[in-house]
């Protein structure tokens, strides 16, 4: 066992890159749910950004441009949710469900021809004096800039739901959709923007993964941090900073368990890979022991009786 | 008149359905763990369903589900395959045996072929590639190649196929290096671009200046490629498009001419149930293009071992060879056995850390 093989500033900085695209996914999937809609297509929309996001930064040989293609690939497919759920009233669970097939098998054929293609690289944010300081340089300042926008989009998303009207139309329209009907306001339009929102963030999420985590171009690649994302919001309690931190927890975890299997430490195996799972469930499950509850419309469709 | 009518119309049915019965397709599915478009495993997998599809044109019809989770769901696609009309099916991950086992027993009429697996039964055949042999070679490039004398091994699912890879590069790893160290890491799926791109960038992180891998993505050569100065290896298929970079040799799995072999045999009434375990000599495991980042004797030296290989001049275990723990497994010059080898539930002497149970 060698310890002092692993880097804790590698290790600290490796674990922001890790955490970035649940944490998107999973800011965009909260505002979803708040506003009292079930989208489990999380997983389409994310492996949609990915490809999306990959060929535009190909073809335009601009990362930043691919992450737009990104955010809007993921909200063009959540659009045929918004559409299936709050137009045509088809149930949420079977309708995230077929978005997740259909975006997976949309991703591939999409993707055919970008096998094997290299993107363009995304800078890192050469923040001057601050990356500098020992230790805490390379660890929060050595960064692209899509990390950075996920810590503020955590931000923007918790004072959106807590402190403007914005927000609270949305927290209404989840809690009790008839009761906020009744008050005049657009339920089915305030949830097909949360919807917009959910999929350009997922989108974001998949193009990470694709643009910068790998980088390349692979078929199925998301590999389930779509349902990782889904998971994550229900044990955050539906709070912006708990996402947070269940992502950089998860994000963290897994990258310190493949260090500690590299160093070779005495702990079997089987553990440190369950632990990014059952560590990051755990601390959450704890920190909601404030009985903090799903959104009282969650999943429900909405019937306008006018 | 009515009854003529009758008549005629049950001969014209019954020369239609005869017609129909004539001109009956093969039905060939295949049931594959990964997406199409891995790049690895399932790729060459579906490469090989392709050729079935070009060598009988007409006369078959594949079908075909992919990203199948091993498990009861993988019994459920199975079933639907056989309920459709499937003559025989390609079953092509490890943990797939005993849904396949179990479903063939529901369906006798239908043939199986199971890649990787140990079980076999009447209308149940199980087929496997030597990859240890490839191991052997990539093995021999990264001993002389490494400078930081660490190896990083990413492996998948702790099986027998996947341990004999790992025991077989680190044996010929040691003997043109004796300073080398193997440092592993199980990422627990056979494919998951992101989390393999971790597991190397850790590998790396740790010293490791060549990446060995048993996943089924090119995410590991990406990461080498992005980290510089770190070579690695193409799984399953060439992952040439890694060539200019890390990619300095490959395995290849070719399974094509044993999927039209077993394809013919149903065809023409004469499959049974066979056990096929075939390597670099049959060309079932090819060893893709050594590049010019590997120096010219070490090419030579690697394309001589694979050459003792295929002639069956080499076994990739030849004693003498010990445990981990110490015991002895091979005396000097004796060779492994096929069951041993198809078991293998220990690493070789030398490689530190457990196999996860």
């Amino acid at each position: 066992m060698d310890l002092s093989s692993i880097n804790p500033i590698l290790l600290l900085a490796s674990l922001m890159v890790a955490a970035t695209p649940i944490l998107l996914a999973a800011l965009g999937e909260l505002v979803v749910e708040r506003a009292g809609v079930l989208n489990l297509g999380v997983e389409g929309m994310m492996i949609t950004g990915a490809i999306c996001g990959f060929a535009i930064a190909v073809e335009t040989g601009s990362p930043v441009l691919g992450f737009a293609g990104a955010a809007v690939g993921g909200a063009l497919l959540s659009l045929l949710f918004a559409g299936l759920t709050q137009f045509a009233l088809a149930n949420q669970v079977a309708s995230g469900l077929a978005l997740t097939l259909f975006g997976l098998g949309l991703s591939a054929l999409l993707g055919q021809s970008y096998v094997g293609v290299k993107p363009p690289s995304t800078a890192k944010l050469d923040i001057p004096l601050l990356g500098d300081i020992p230790v805490l340089g390379p660890i929060l300042f050595g960064h692209d800039w899509m990390v950075y926008f996920g810590i503020a989009l955590t931000f923007a998303v918790w004072a959106l739901l807590k402190y403007t009207r914005a927000g609270l139309i949305l927290r209404a329209v989840g809690e009790n959709h008839d009761a906020a009907h009744a008050l005049g306001y657009k339920v089915v339009r305030v949830r097909i923007v949360a919807i917009l929102f959910g999929g350009a963030c997922a989108g974001l999420g998949g193009a990470y993964i694709s643009l910068i985590r790998v980088p390349q171009w692979t078929e199925g690649m998301t590999a389930g941090a779509g349902w990782i994302a889904l998971a994550l919001v229900v044990f955050a309690s539906w709070k912006a900073g708990r996402v947070l931190l269940g992502a950089y927890l998860f994000g963290g975890v897994t990258v310190l368990q493949l260090n500690l299997q590299a160093a070779g430490v005495d702990i079997p195996v089987e553990y440190l890979s369950m632990s990014p799972y059952l560590i990051t469930i755990l601390v959450l499950v704890i920190l909601s022991a404030d009985r903090s509850r799903a959104p009282g419309s969650l999943g429900r469709i909405f019937h306008a009786s006018s | 008149m009515k009854f003529t009518k009758l008549l005629t119309g049950a001969a014209l049915a019954l020369g239609l359905a005869g017609t129909a019965i004539a001109e009956e397709k093969t039905k060939v599915g295949f049931v594959f763990v990964g997406p199409v478009g891995d790049g690895g495993w399932t790729y060459e997998h579906n490469q090989g369903r392709l050729a079935i599809e070009k060598e009988f044109g007409d006369k078959v019809e594949t079908v075909y589900v992919e990203s199948v989770a091993e498990g009861p769901d993988s019994e459920r696609v199975m079933t639907q395959m056989a309920l459709k009309g499937a003559d025989l099916i390609f079953t092509t991950s490890f943990g797939y045996m005993d849904p396949t086992i179990n479903v063939a027993k529901k369906f006798p009429n239908v043939k199986f072929e199971h890649a990787t697996g140990y079980k076999t039964a009447p209308n149940v055949s199980t087929y496997s590639a030597r990859f240890y042999e490839g191991r052997a070679v990539q093995g021999h490039i990264a001993g002389k190649m490494t400078k930081s004398n660490v190896i990083g091994y990413i492996g998948s699912v702790p099986i027998p196929e996947v341990i004999r890879g790992i025991n077989s590069a680190y044996i010929h790893a040691k003997k043109v290096n004796p300073d080398v160290e193997f440092k592993i890491v199980w990422v627990f799926e056979w494919f998951n671009p992101a989390k393999e791109a971790d597991a190397a960038k850790v590998l790396i992180e740790q010293g490791a200046d060549v990446i060995l891998q048993h996943t089924d993505s090119t995410a590991p050569l990406a990461a080498a490629e992005e980290a510089g100065n770190v070579i690695g290896f193409g799984q399953a298929s060439d992952m040439a498009e890694y060539k200019d970079g890390p990619r300095v040799s490959s395995i290849i799995d070719n399974w094509s001419p044993y999927y039209i072999d077993r394809t013919r045999a149903v065809m023409d009434g004469t499959w049974e149930s066979v056990q096929t375990w075939d390597g670099i000599g049959p060309g079932m495991v090819g060893i893709g293009e050594i590049t010019d980042k590997v120096p010219a004797d070490v090419k030579e030296e690697a394309l001589a071992l694979k050459d003792a290989i295929a002639s069956g001049e080499h076994h990739p275990f030849t004693g003498p060879i010990n445990k981990q723990d110490g015991s002895v497994w091979l005396k000097e010059g004796e060779t492994a056995d096929d069951g041993t080898l198809l078991g293998m539930n220990f690493y070789v002497e030398g490689i530190e850390g457990d196999i996860p149970q």
